[in-house]
Order: C-alpha cells, then structure tokens, then sequence
C-alpha cells in the first residue's frame, strides 16, 4: 500500500518536472527574461536589418538621409544660437561643437522614441505570436546604433576637414569614454523608452507627454550651449545638473575635444539613473507583456 | 501516452467598455487589494460571456474554468460559436496574453498561427520575409537555411521569391506565409482558421501537411476553425467550447453533433429556426425518425433496418401548393436529398407526412438533415442543419464493408461481360 503511495508521488513528481513552460497569470518579480532574448537573438538582428532595409525602400536619397538631418540642424544652431544670440562655444569651433551635441543627443532621442513605441506600434505582430517583446526595444537600440555610426563618420569628416584647414586635431586617452557614453545615452533611452511604452498601453496620455517632452528636456540639455555659459549667466546654473542628459553632452565633447574642465565624476549621477530606469523599465515591461494585449 | 499540454481551471476575464477616465479608479481600487494582500476585487463580479443578453457587469469570463488534457501526438480540434472562448484560448496558450487564473503546463515548443503572414514585411522579398517570418516562429537562421528549398518548393512561388511581398496576390502571400509555418518544428503546432485563403489544391495539400506533422512526425496539433468537415477530417478527438466553458470533449463526430444541437438549444422542432418567405405560414409541428424525437435523444440507427422519418406539420394560411423535402449531409457534403413529389393542394391545418430510406443505404457515420419546402411558385422554407442522427457501425454482408464511400454500393448493380468473344 506504502509502495503504491510512493510510486504515485513518484510518478506525479517525474511528470511535474518534465514541463517546461508553465503559463501562469503572474511571472515572479524578478524574471527578466534575458535569456529568452539570446534565444530569439537570431530574429533580433533580423529586426535590425528589417529596419534599415525597409526604411529606404522607395526613396531616392536613401541614407544619405542621416547625413542631412543633422547638417541642416547645425547650419541652423550657428546662425541662431552662434551668429544672433552670441553664445559661446567652450573653446571649439561653433560646427563641431554643435554637431557633436546634436549627434549623441539624436541617438538618445532615437532610443527613446523608437522604444516608447513599443507596444502600440507592434499590437498587431504581438497579439498574434509570441516572441521575447524585448527584441523589438533591443533591436532599435542596435539599429540607431548603426545611425550613429554614420553621424559620427559626419562628425569625424568635419574634425579631419579642420585639420587640414587649421591644423588643430586632438585625440588621446578621452576616446575611450565616447563608446562608454554611447552605452549609457542607449540605455537611458531604452530605460524611459520601454517604461513609457508599458505606460502607454493603457493611458495614451504618456504618447502626448513624450512628443513635447523631448523638445523641452533639449532646451534642458546642452546641446546649443555649454554649461560654463550658463554658470557665467546665471545663478539656477546648477539646476542643469539635475538632468542625467547634461553630463552624458558635456562628456561626449570632453572626450573628443577635451574642451572643458569636465569632470568624470559627475558621470555617476547619469549613471545612477540609468540603471535605475533600465532596472524598473524592464521589470514594468515584463509584467506589462503578459496583460497589454488586453487593453491596448 | 502522456500529456502534453494541460490546462487547469483557466480563466479570463474582460472589461467591457472603453478604457478612459473612469477606469483608472477602478485600477487604483485593484492595486490597494494588491497591496494588502487581498484578492482582485473585480474578479468576483463577471457574468458569463452571452454577448446577445445584457449584462449588469462591466466584466464578462471569456473562459471560466477550462480544464483538458492534450496527448502527444494528438490533433485537436476546437469548437464552438462566435464568442465562445475558442480564440481566447489560443491566445492564451499562444502567450500573447495572460489567463485571469489558472495555469497551462507545456512540455516543449509551441508556435502559433492565429493569423498567416504575421510580420511580413511589404516592401521586404519572400526571400526575407522568409526569414523574419520564420525568426517571428522561433526558428534560428540556420533552422530556416536549411529548410530554405523544401519551403519555397511548397509554397509554388519560387518566381516571385525576390520580388516585395506587396506585389503578391492574397493567395501567394497566404501560400508562402503557410509554407513557412508549416516546416516549423515545434512540438505543438496553434492553428486558427489558417485554410480560410487559398485555392482547393492548397487547401487540400495543407490538410495533408498537418496529418503529415501529427502522425509522422509525432507533434501535437490544436486546430480551430469553424469549418467543421476540416475538423473531421483532421482531428480525432474535439472540444466543444460555449459560453467560455467546456461543454464537451469527445470524439470528433460526437463532439460536432452536439455542436448542432447546442448551437441551436432546442428541444424540438418548434424552435428550430427556418429561413425563407414561406416560414410565416408554414409551421413544422413534429419531427420523428423512427419515432423517435431526435432532438431530445441522440439517436443511433441500425443500418441494416429502414429508417422512417415523420414530419407534421401545420399551414397557418390557405398557401399555394407546397413540396416536403429532406436534405441528407455528411461533413458539410450534401449527400441527396428526398421529396414527395406531388404538390399538396393548397388548404389550410394540419398535414402529416413520412420519408424512408431504405435498409442498407447509409454507411455508419453522423448525418445532418435538412428539411425545407418550397411551392411552385418558388416561395421556400428551409434549414440545412435542423438536426442529425448517428448510423452505427455494424458488420452485416448485405453492407459491403470491403469498399470505400458513404453510401453502401451494394444498393447499386454493376455486371461484367467478357469482350473477347465478340
């Protein structure tokens, strides 16, 4: 009788174990599901290659697109910001400065933005088949990657053309930094991204936040102007401090310029936000994949 | 054989309604429960999803305590009415959304194909689209190389392989989006209602696909669909969704009779609703085969007997000359159909009428019948599915069981005369 017991329980828990996927209403806290995303890694890169092919279908410039974005924007910061309103540009020439800002702050712009679509602009692939939802974020954080690759081609075009012309080039030990500050303008993109994304799916009222949010955090951030400017002007100077942007800029011209008196340390701050949004933005995501398709 | 997908007590809910400002103070009311521990509060009041009656709740069970098993190897099939749940489920199980409660337990990979095409990109190539399509389903790079020729060669479009998908037709697109679905390897293959596109030959060449898959090759196959003589050429085993709940999981034959009869939730056939002009005036009062009311009972018929079917009925009004007709169908397939050929002369009240078939005419299997009449003025009355009844399975010589078809070819002479002579 004992025997037929236990060979039950034996049998009950063999069968138990052999499951491997188990679809529950909630998942635990902390599941990040990572691991899924290297599974679908494949599928991940085709995402990427999806979007670069696809956006250029049927025009005629094609990716020259990513070199006139940027070009006309910085024509326009010199003759407002440098030739009328006179604000300095830390010691470098007004084009590079103003193209280096406006490069790393487009890519986290371009994070953010493709990201916090997410949800509402994938429901119709999401609601039909599962795959890790994070591909989709992970994929456009590499595919402006690549973006980013060509403006900063842009950026380094103009550095050598100045070189010849003028003679002034530096490059040293500061490099280094500019692929650690592309990581964590990526990342805080992504963060904010996918938590505005879960956000979204119910209330649409963070879609309407997102689009002028943007404008008004580059006033915040200094893209067309340096932040010694400010603290020669003004005495709320510091407030600037306050958003994780500013540092992540001042960096980035630091490292290829070494311009400013930067100090790195000022980079935790930046950092800290970072992995905090990242940290929340995934675990809301993740919770938010199970249920979105409900109420999206 | 073990299972290989279970469901336990699967339950989801909906709010009904649109999502504005008032539901975020029920979500403020649900996360304060969350947060002292205590249960959902809205989970208590939901109703059974009858999307025809008016409810009082904003919330409805799409599916209330689900429970069944899936062996391995098995191909399912799932029916039921608009709104039963069948969907609900498959998304469920598909993970594209969360059960309200419960659990489903897998062993292995599922894909699924609630929708063909999914992620095809229109300006990319079928080539490509190949590929992303496949990524979408699970497969790796290598996975979908591999099977790169067996694909394109089943879904005939090798041609335009290079060409957008946007310049496809519908039938190319579904045909290069099944092809690739079909040469996944999962070992639980969701399909919803993917054969609804596509000429007869690929239709035909699909179904051959999925018996392939499950029988062959040993993988489980959930199918849904409302095209019933699909599911019984398929599935083996069926369940019957309603209302969010299961009704019944049986044999597929069994289970697609009760469909009919749940779906009309009738007793007799009074209540049966006919189509047509003619139906004001005509009423059909009783219906009997072999005396027996086939609505209240599931008949089973011996083959080797006639079958009598009786039919009373009533002329409200003094009509034109009318005709009875009974229609037989087998899966959907109407097989012939039986009808007094002269015209009642027009009066009013009460007539009576009775059809046979003879002994040894109809194999064993479920049969629909359908019962209209029409007046030579072509002024009808009809309903293809009014109710159905088994013929059982027995061995007798004068069935002649060596050979294939629905209807017993012993009833039909055949002779043999040697030519050489002549």
């Amino acid at each position: 009788m004992v025997a037929k017991v236990m060979e039950e329980i034996k049998k009950d828990l063999s069968n138990n174990s052999d499951w491997t996927e188990v679809i529950e209403p909630k998942i635990s806290f902390l599941q990040l599901g990572l691991k899924d995303v290297w599974r679908y890694r494949d599928l991940l890169f085709l995402f990427v290659r999806r979007d670069f092919v696809a956006t250029y279908k049927q025009t005629i410039l094609g990716p020259l697109w990513h070199f006139i974005q940027p070009i006309l924007t910085t024509v326009m910061f010199v003759i407002l910001f440098g030739k009328i309103a006179n604000i300095p540009t830390d010691g470098i020439l007004a084009i590079p400065f103003y193209l280096s800002g406006i490069t790393i702050w487009n890519y986290f712009v371009a994070c953010l933005n493709g990201t916090s679509n997410t949800f509402v602009g994938n429901a119709g692939i999401f609601g039909k088949v599962y795959f890790p939802r994070l591909v989709i974020p992970f994929s456009v954080i590499i595919s402006n990657i690549i973006k980013l690759g060509i403006q900063f081609l842009l950026l380094l075009s103009v550095l050598i053309y100045y070189w010849f012309k003028l003679g002034q080039f530096y490059i040293g030990w500061s490099w280094f930094l500019i692929p650690v500050l592309i990581f964590m303008s990526a990342g805080l993109g992504l963060g904010l991204g996918i938590l505005i994304s879960s956000l979204t799916t119910k209330y649409r009222d963070f879609t309407i936040l997102i689009a002028f949010g943007i404008q008004l955090l580059m006033y915040a951030t200094p893209i067309a102007y340096p932040i010694s400017y400010l603290k020669a002007k003004s005495e709320y100077a510091y407030l600037i401090n306050y958003n994780p942007l500013s540092a992540i800029v001042e960096g980035f011209r630091w490292a290829i310029f070494k311009n400013n008196n930067f100090q790195i340390s000022t980079l935790y701050y930046s950092f800290l936000w970072m992995v905090v949004t990242l940290f929340l933005g995934v675990i809301i995501f993740n919770k938010t994949e199970k249920k979105f398709m409900d109420t999206v | 054989m073990s299972a290989i997908i279970k469901v336990e007590n699967i339950s989801k809910q909906y709010r009904l309604g649109q999502i504005g400002t008032g539901t975020i103070g029920h979500d403020l009311n649900r996360w304060w429960a969350q947060l002292r521990g205590k249960e959902d509060p809205y989970l208590k009041i939901g109703e059974t999803n009858d999307r025809s009656k008016k409810g009082h709740s904003d919330y409805v069970w799409a599916l209330k305590d689900v429970n069944f098993e899936v062996n391995q190897g098995e191909v399912l099939g799932i029916i039921g009415k608009n709104g039963a749940g069948k969907s609900t489920l498959l998304k469920i199980l598909s993970k594209t959304t969360a059960p309200t409660t419960g659990s489903i337990k897998i062993k292995g990979r599922i894909a699924s194909l609630l929708e063909v095409g999914t992620g095809f990109h229109p300006d990319l190539s079928g080539r490509d689209n190949i590929f992303l399509n496949g990524a979408i389903l699970g497969m790796t790079k290598r996975e979908i190389k591999s099977k790169f020729d067996e694909i394109v060669d089943f879904s005939g479009v090798e041609r335009y392989i290079d060409t957008p998908v946007k310049r496809y037709s519908s039938g190319m697109y579904v045909r290069l989006a099944f092809a690739v679905a079909a040469h996944l390897e999962p070992e639980i293959l969701i399909l919803d209602e993917v054969l609804a596109v596509g000429d007869a030959d690929f239709q035909k060449k699909c179904l051959g696909k999925m018996k392939d898959v499950s029988v062959n090759d040993g993988r489980t196959v959930l199918f849904v669909s409302h095209n019933l003589s699909a599911i019984s050429q398929l599935c083996k085993n069926a369940v019957l969704l309603s209302n969010g709940k299961v009704v019944d999981i049986n044999e597929t034959s069994l289970v697609i009779n009760k469909y009919y009869q749940q779906h009309l939730e009738i007793n007799q056939i009074q209540e049966v609703k006919f189509e047509g002009l003619l139906k004001d005036y005509l009423k059909f009062l009783e219906f009997f085969i072999n005396g027996v009311n086939p609505f209240a009972n599931e008949l089973i018929v011996h083959p080797t007997q006639q079958i009598n079917f009786e039919l009373k009925l009533l002329a409200e009004k003094n009509i034109p000359p009318f005709r009875l007709s009974l229609a037989f169908f087998k899966d959907n397939v109407r097989l012939f159909s039986i009808s007094d050929y002269d015209f009642y002369e027009s009066t009013q009240g009460q007539f009576s009428c009775t059809f046979s078939i003879d002994k040894n005419v109809l194999r064993a299997g479920t049969y629909q019948i359908g019962i209209g009449s029409r007046t030579e003025a072509n002024l009808w009355v009809w309903n293809e599915h009014v109710c159905s009844f088994n013929v059982s399975e027995v061995y007798d010589e004068n069935i002649n069981i060596l050979d294939y078809g629905i209807l017993n070819s012993k009833k039909f002479s055949t002779s043999k005369r040697n030519l050489n002579d002549t």
